[in-house]
């Protein structure tokens, strides 16, 4: 009987922080969307930024998230993903293997301005980069690698050795069974993971601020050539994104609408991040069920 | 025969599969690790000089509660000692992770051993979605919300480690829940059959057996949560107070090692003493998180079955 | 054949990565001569760093200047008036942003740069609306940073304890308050806060605030001082009378040539200076009757 007792007591226990939680979570989400919405139009979305007279939009700030969302993941997955492999099919458990771990632990605990400056002072100045968004993409992985690699290595971890068992009886050699069987298999928990990245690099602002900048200069949306300076392709001009834009709004604007404009923009910040985390689950589900043949 | 000589001498193609598969796993890795050095080396090189160029004595850094880099004291050494920063990082970072962890933890246990497929599904994109929140919103919401609160019911201005855990706590809540819940996701589903077929209840399962072996994530889940406590600037620093005192309780003003970093470096000369100091900051910080770390898993070692 | 595209999308990338992280450490002990060229005439490439208050500024007048230059292309970011100064200083950047003369840093040759002041910016002493002060004496001021009056009543306000919220050490801000109103005294060990709309903010909201700001950020959210019945206005700063003001200065290494030059010219020009300057919130270099020097003392011009 004591431990049906407990095993209650526990349940209501657990019930009661998730719906603080929730309670906590709707509260933050409500005031955010309360505040920001009504101030969303068309107009906001689609004219360019204003330094100091009232009236401006966010068009620029948000294609230029949307493109260095892109070019960061398009940099550090590949990375993450080799990496979370090799610790979890290849290292050995031994010391290495942790202080290799431990390291990069500690690495995510730096203050993105000290990984701004030092993008700065690298890729920026010694590199020559300049400003750009190639710059911001490249001090940004430094941020997402610890996590990713992490979450990437617990997810293939979490796939059964059965699975690894059964490949290599098939004749398939182990980086064949990784790559087609193991990998598909720990997608989800990989996709949990880019998620979480994508959600940090939307709200980056310190690491950016040296390294993406944050002025955003007019860019031409019908001009495709990457080469352009004018182009909105273009990785190597300098861009200011969304939270960037909030950041500068809120502390050194003298825009008269500036609090208008931070709101909005965080109310925008929060729909795309979550068309973006649902729109990359519904494709990471479907993707899965495909590769995987499970329903 | 020689036909099949030649076939075992020769190595198959799988083989070469594995050589190259195996090379692009070590070259990752080996570009990870070339990237931590090189941030390592970037800031031990720059965080020593306050040591070995500008003659700061290492033990008065760690202990005076002085923080005044622009001046020298009477007996010609600068007055720099981070002591304040060193407690309150610690405290706050503690503190953040103390409130967080039974919060996130009791989610990822609804989300990965209760509910339904429903509730996780909705739960889960919220609770990421917190993670893409910047730190500057959080920050005025802390400025507008938390710190008037704090004011009310406890008295002082608001400002203070309280506002600075409580924001904190909101920060870290995804990044421990999501990492807690895909490390209880991958506990075998025959650890939990097996369990419940000995007649334990859903509890004595979750505590006994699920939740123990998936311990090392959860430790892991907790290291990132306060990861990023640590090195969080913007919010905190406009819930904290930003000043470089000692703490004297949990509503007195106060500043963290990131929030200091934050705040000054942009003033600073790259080169110059002051901004030596905050590079030194960044070093201790980086050890702090490195003991916190061993600390963590030492516990998590000793604490297994 | 899918998988074979993503390995060598991975390999690829490694491979760049390895590239560019290689090249970084060769080139660290060189000096960086390739962006020096930046600053050459022909190149017409500008790079703007530093003070995030004067930030705004530059940057809109950058894109009223390429309207008519096309082939000059000038990026204008900030980073604070320190990262400015030190970055101009090894000709990183071609033009240095600072709230603050050259001379007061440390560990920057001024003799090196090129001073070209383009605004003056007016600061003035704020505080929260209820603690119903309205003028207050410098040396009661004074005597507020300092820690020695600790509460509202004793300057004629209500009995409230004074939250003293300072600007970060070695900003342009702060070394022009203190050497306005401290004259070289220590502040109080208080909150300190690095950016104008965060100090706006907290001052709007905790009782007994007091805090100073630039004139732009000056709102009806919160009470400005008048400090010995001189008001807190861009006439007063033009005369002389208000004490509290500064220049935002464009520091450029050795003197400057081509587009800077043009650049600069086109700062000083009335186009910039009668619209865009007082847009921002700035008082006109031109129309300044009295100016300072990196010392402090002013004089008529």
């Amino acid at each position: 009987m004591n431990a049906k007792k407990i095993d209650h007591l526990a349940t209501g226990v657990i019930y009661t922080l998730v719906i603080s939680v929730i309670v906590i979570l709707i509260a933050i989400l409500g005031y955010i969307l309360f505040n920001g919405v009504p101030d969303i139009s068309w107009h906001f979305l689609t004219s360019a930024a204003q330094s100091f007279s009232a009236g401006g939009g966010i068009r620029d700030q948000l294609f230029n998230s949307l493109y260095l969302l892109i070019l960061t993941i398009i940099v550090s997955l590949p990375i993450g993903l080799g990496a979370g492999i090799y610790l979890s099919e290849y290292a050995p458990n031994n010391w290495t293997t942790e202080l290799i771990r431990t390291s990069v632990e500690v690495l995510s605990s730096l203050p993105s301005v000290v990984v701004g400056l030092f993008g700065y002072l690298l890729f920026v100045i010694k590199l020559n980069l300049g400003f750009s968004i190639l710059s911001g993409a490249i001090a940004l992985t430094f941020f997402n690698l610890p996590l990713l690699t992490r979450n990437i290595e617990e997810s293939l971890r979490g796939v059964p050795d059965l699975q690894r068992e059964a490949g290599m009886s098939l004749g398939l050699s182990s980086w064949k069974t990784t790559t087609k069987i193991v990998l598909p298999a720990a997608l989800p928990g990989i996709l949990t993971g880019l998620i979480l990245s994508a959600g940090r690099i939307f709200g980056e602002a310190a690491a950016l601020i040296y390294t993406a900048g944050q002025s955003a200069p007019t860019v031409d949306y019908t001009n495709w050539n990457i080469f352009s300076t004018t182009s909105f392709l273009n990785p190597m001009r300098p861009a200011e994104t969304l939270a960037v834009h909030i950041w500068k709004v809120n502390t050194e604007s003298v825009t008269p609408d500036a609090h208008l404009i931070s709101s909005a923009s965080s109310a925008v910040l929060i729909i795309v991040i979550l068309i973006f985390n649902l729109g990359a689950r519904f494709l990471g589900n479907k993707l899965y069920n495909k590769i995987t043949a499970s329903k | 025969m020689d036909d099949i000589q030649k076939k075992l001498q020769t190595k198959s193609k799988a083989t070469f599969q594995d050589y190259f598969g195996k090379g692009i796993c070590y070259l990752c890795i080996g570009l990870i690790i070339l990237l931590v050095t090189c941030i390592l080396y970037f800031i031990a090189s720059k965080g020593l000089a306050t040591f070995t160029k500008n003659h700061v004595r290492v033990l008065d850094f760690l202990t005076k509660t002085n923080w005044n880099p622009g001046a020298i004291d009477a007996k010609g050494h600068p007055d720099i000692g981070a002591l304040p920063m060193i407690v309150t990082s610690f405290s706050v970072t503690l503190l953040a992770a103390i409130i967080a962890t039974p919060f996130a933890l009791g989610v990822a246990i609804f989300m990965a051993e209760f509910s339904s497929k429903r509730g996780t599904k909705i739960l889960q994109p919220v609770i990421e979605l917190l993670v893409g929140i910047p730190s500057v919103v959080y920050g005025f919401i802390g400025l507008s919300v938390i710190v008037p609160f704090i004011r009310n019911v406890f008295g002082g201005t608001g400002f203070g480690i309280l506002s600075g855990t409580l924001v904190l706590f909101v920060m870290i809540l995804p990044t421990i829940t999501s990492l807690s819940v895909d490390s209880l996701k991958s506990v075998p589903m025959y650890y939990r059959q097996a369990s419940l077929a000995l007649g334990a209840t859903r509890w004595q399962t979750i505590y006994k057996v699920v939740l123990r072996s998936a311990i090392p994530g959860i430790l892991t889940a907790i290291i990132f949560g306060m990861a990023r406590a640590f090195g969080e600037a913007l919010a905190v620093q406009m819930v904290i107070g930003n000043a470089t005192l000692m703490p004297k309780n949990l509503i007195s003003p106060a500043s963290t090692l990131t929030s200091k970093l934050t705040t000054d470096i942009g003033n600073t000369v790259m080169g110059t003493l002051p901004n030596n100091a905050l590079w030194s900051l960044a070093l201790i910080l980086l050890l702090m998180s490195l003991i916190l770390n061993m600390l963590v898993k030492f516990i998590g070692k000793r604490g297994r079955f | 054949m899918k998988k074979k595209t993503i390995i060598s999308l991975v390999l690829g990338f490694a491979a760049l990565m390895l590239v560019l992280t290689g090249c970084g450490n060769s080139d660290s002990g060189k000096d960086s001569s390739s962006s020096k060229s930046s600053s050459g005439e022909a190149s017409g490439k500008i790079t703007a760093v530093g003070s995030t208050a004067l930030q705004p500024l530059v940057e809109k007048a950058a894109a009223n200047f390429q309207k008519e230059n096309s082939k000059v292309n000038i990026t204008v970011q900030g980073g604070g008036s320190g990262t400015g100064l030190s970055q101009v200083q090894d000709k990183s950047v071609t033009i240095g942003n600072s709230d603050i003369f050259a001379e007061e840093k440390d560990g920057i040759d001024s003799k090196k740069l090129v001073d070209h002041k383009v605004a003056v910016v007016g600061m003035a002493p704020v505080i929260n609306k209820d603690v119903n002060v309205k003028n207050l004496t410098m040396d009661q001021v004074k005597q507020i940073f300092t820690g020695k009056i600790t509460n509202w009543k004793d300057v004629g306000g209500k009995d409230e304890e004074i939250t003293v919220v300072n600007r970060a050490e070695g900003s342009g801000t702060r070394a022009t308050f203190e050497a306005a109103v401290l004259k070289g005294e220590k502040a109080v060990k208080s909150q300190e806060q690095d950016s104008n709309g965060t100090v706006q903010k907290i001052v709007e909201s905790t009782p007994g605030a007091i805090s100073y700001l630039a004139f732009s950020y000056i709102n009806n959210k919160i009470q400005a001082v008048s400090i010995d019945d001189v008001k807190p206005t861009d006439e007063n700063v033009e005369s002389g009378k208000w004490k509290i003001w500064s220049y935002e200065h464009m520091y450029t290494n050795g003197k400057a040539d081509g587009a800077t030059a043009k650049f600069l010219d086109y700062m000083n020009s009335k186009d910039v200076q009668d619209s865009l300057v007082k847009d921002m919130g700035y008082i006109s270099i031109h129309n300044m009757k009295v100016q300072k020097d990196s010392k402090g003392t002013v004089s008529s011009k």
